[in-house]
């Protein structure tokens, strides 16, 4: 009762990176909280081989269903699981990833609960909220934090009356740390059929692709990325040799992308992907906030920009007046002469 | 066989296209500022919903919004684009909705609009950015759902058959009608509008639109004749709705704070573009073994 529980998401029978991240992150907010964190697994011929991805990150509970149809996700299955289970345990907060699996679950069972759901959070604390209104007080709430209005704000957000409250995060957000690698947490192996109607398996997915992503963007140490100012498709060229001799990887503004200079893939930012890398070289990128709310946890954060006045150089540690097509060959140069 | 399309529809700030004057000093969204628009994914919606109809004859397409009198510009642009007809939740208590609140207005809509086959949306407004209400209709009205289509395949004989977008790849699933679709801004582009249906619907208005010109409403006879160029506008009480689950006090989620972003500026170093420069910089990553 009143546990902070996580649902975790996978692929066949890996645990989903974002999943780590929040069970980490949900550790934490139960420590704070003083209660336990539990979490629920469910797929196909998982039983055994979840258990050890699960529990280090200090799970004090974790609830396997394992059943035909339950892998590949499909919404009305995982929906039931979720809200029955939820009924009887009855948790103060629920996180989920905000990948495209958590964004079709979260909302389903936040409206079969009458729950608030806060999609896509940046940061989740535990703080006090004040109803002047209403004249309550109440303590120990999940502040959920999200850029809102394109990136434009940031609005902290709090559901003081209903329970779970729930967030979804997306991956590369919160940092994922094995607690305890023999963590002394209890499995439970539930009964499906007492959870699941047999009428919820009413979608059937017929053909599935899933390939591996082309980049490493999320796990690179080092990052190149560029912006509009690369000027074209053929402007990117000089960032990749300059990744392929610091073995990093590139990265785009969205500016870049929606100009034809890259991949969408390569896109870093709130609508894109979320990285922390030792080193961030940012090439041409002005920094739009929603671009740098994707980077700005970066180690050392390098601009080159031709602008003095770009944004992004108010975060930067190291801002380089100039313009990239001189001072990246000199980048390039200097390290072919002088590593190893 | 003949469908019953419902697509539900936003009419949302412009928030891709901000400009310096779109936040106010106090750091509040300035919304006069930003142009108000039909959300893009929603657009992607309607075409999917077009394209049904073009492939089923007999099938309606019904564009379902919720928001101020001046929202029903959304039904009319559907309407421009091979809509059939449109609807208009408005009413005072429906503000300050959150997702929740949202769902439950639409799906009481929905239920009494009834015998929907297709209720199809966009996967999520660029005012919020949640792809919520979607999902939070269909479980309300008990319904299955595709989120993140791509393409409707094909839909024969109470079949749908969808390729979606899932993370790093594709899916195609199979689901039976009736469903709740939310549709991905990776599928086909909405066509234009035609401009017969311009010229067919341009007067087309809700009563709260109209109210106001009174006497000046311009052509007022022919609203008279031509029932079609009234929309349907509901409130809560029309759609039989609970006033205590709409608006605000149907909200679980209450915004406790906005902020502006400020980014916490950093002692930055400022170099040129000199060798000597770029080489200290590049000598300094190394020796801290940062690179290399």
């Amino acid at each position: 009762m009143n546990n902070v529980f996580v649902y975790c998401e996978i692929e066949g029978t890996i645990v989903a990176e974002v999943s780590q991240e929040l069970l980490t992150k949900g550790r934490k907010l139960a420590n704070k909280l003083g209660v336990q964190l539990e979490a629920v697994v469910a797929g196909t011929g998982i039983t055994d081989k979840v258990q050890q991805q699960i529990i280090p990150y200090g799970v004090d509970k974790l609830y396997i269903f394992d059943a035909e149809g339950l892998f590949p996700y499909t919404s009305k299955p995982h929906t039931s699981i979720l809200v029955n289970i939820f009924k009887e345990e009855k948790p103060q907060i629920c996180l989920m990833g905000a990948t495209v699996i958590g964004r079709d679950l979260g909302p389903r069972v936040s409206s079969s609960l009458k729950s608030g759901l806060t999609a896509d959070c940046t940061q989740l604390e535990i703080g006090e909220h004040d109803d002047k209104k209403l004249g309550k007080h109440y303590d120990n709430l999940l502040y959920q934090i999200r850029p809102a209005f394109g990136g434009n704000i940031v609005a902290t957000i709090v559901n003081p009356e209903h329970r779970p409250q729930m967030a979804t995060v997306r991956e590369g957000v919160m940092k994922k740390e094995i607690l305890d690698a023999n963590y002394n947490g209890e499995t439970i192996i539930a009964d499906v059929a007492k959870y699941v109607p047999e009428t919820d398996y009413v979608v059937k997915v017929i053909d599935r692709h899933v390939e591996k992503a082309k980049n490493n963007l999320k796990g690179s140490p080092i990052i190149i990325a560029g912006g509009y100012g690369m000027g074209s498709k053929q402007g990117f060229d000089m960032l990749y040799k300059l990744a392929k001799e610091l073995h990093g990887e590139v990265g785009a503004s969205r500016a870049a992308v929606d100009a034809g200079f890259c991949d969408h893939d390569m896109q870093i930012g709130q609508t894109g992907v979320t990285v922390r890398p030792k080193v961030y070289i940012a090439c041409g990128i002005s920094g739009q906030i929603q671009h740098i709310a994707g980077m700005k946890e970066s180690g050392i954060i390098i601009s080159v920009n031709a602008d003095p006045n770009a944004p992004i150089n108010t975060i930067a540690d190291y801002v380089i007046n100039g313009p990239v097509e001189v001072v990246i060959p000199k980048m390039i140069k200097y390290y072919k002469e002088n590593s190893k | 066989m003949s469908l019953k399309i419902v697509v539900l529809a936003k009419q949302v700030p412009d928030t891709r296209n901000v400009g310096k004057d779109a936040m106010t000093p106090e750091g509040t969204v300035n919304r006069a500022a930003l142009p108000a628009i039909f959300n893009p994914e929603d657009l992607n919606a309607l075409e999917q919903a077009l394209r049904l109809k073009d492939q089923n004859p007999g099938s309606t397409v019904g564009i379902l919004t919720m928001g101020p009198p001046r929202a029903a510009e959304i039904i009319r642009e559907g309407l421009y684009r091979g809509a059939d007809t449109g609807w208009l939740l408005t009413d005072r208590l429906f503000a300050g909705a959150d997702t929740l609140a949202t769902s439950y207005a639409i799906s009481t809509a929905i239920k009494k609009i009834g015998d929907c086959d297709v209720i199809i949306g966009g996967r999520q407004a660029i005012d919020g950015d949640t792809a919520q209400v979607g999902p939070q209709v269909a479980e309300k009205l008990g319904l299955s759902q595709i989120t993140y289509a791509e393409e409707i395949l094909s839909c024969e004989n109470g079949k749908i058959v969808v390729r979606r977008h899932i993370d790093g790849g594709v899916e195609t699933v199979e689901a039976q009608l009736p469903i709740v679709i939310t549709v991905n801004g990776s599928a086909a582009p909405c066509r234009p509008r035609n401009v017969k249906n311009v010229m067919k619907y341009k007067r087309a208005m809700v009563p709260m639109e109209m109210e106001p010109m009174g006497e000046n409403l311009p052509y007022k006879d022919i609203y008279a004749k031509k029932l079609y160029l009234t929309l349907n506008q509901w409130s809560v009480a029309d759609v039989n709705g609970d006033p205590q689950q709409c608006g605000l006090s149907g909200s679980p989620t209450k915004v406790k704070a906005v902020q502006n972003i400020v980014f916490q500026a950093k002692e930055s170093k400022t170099l040129t573009s000199s060798d000597a420069d770029v080489d200290d910089l590049m000598k300094e990553l190394l020796a801290n073994k940062i690179i290399g």
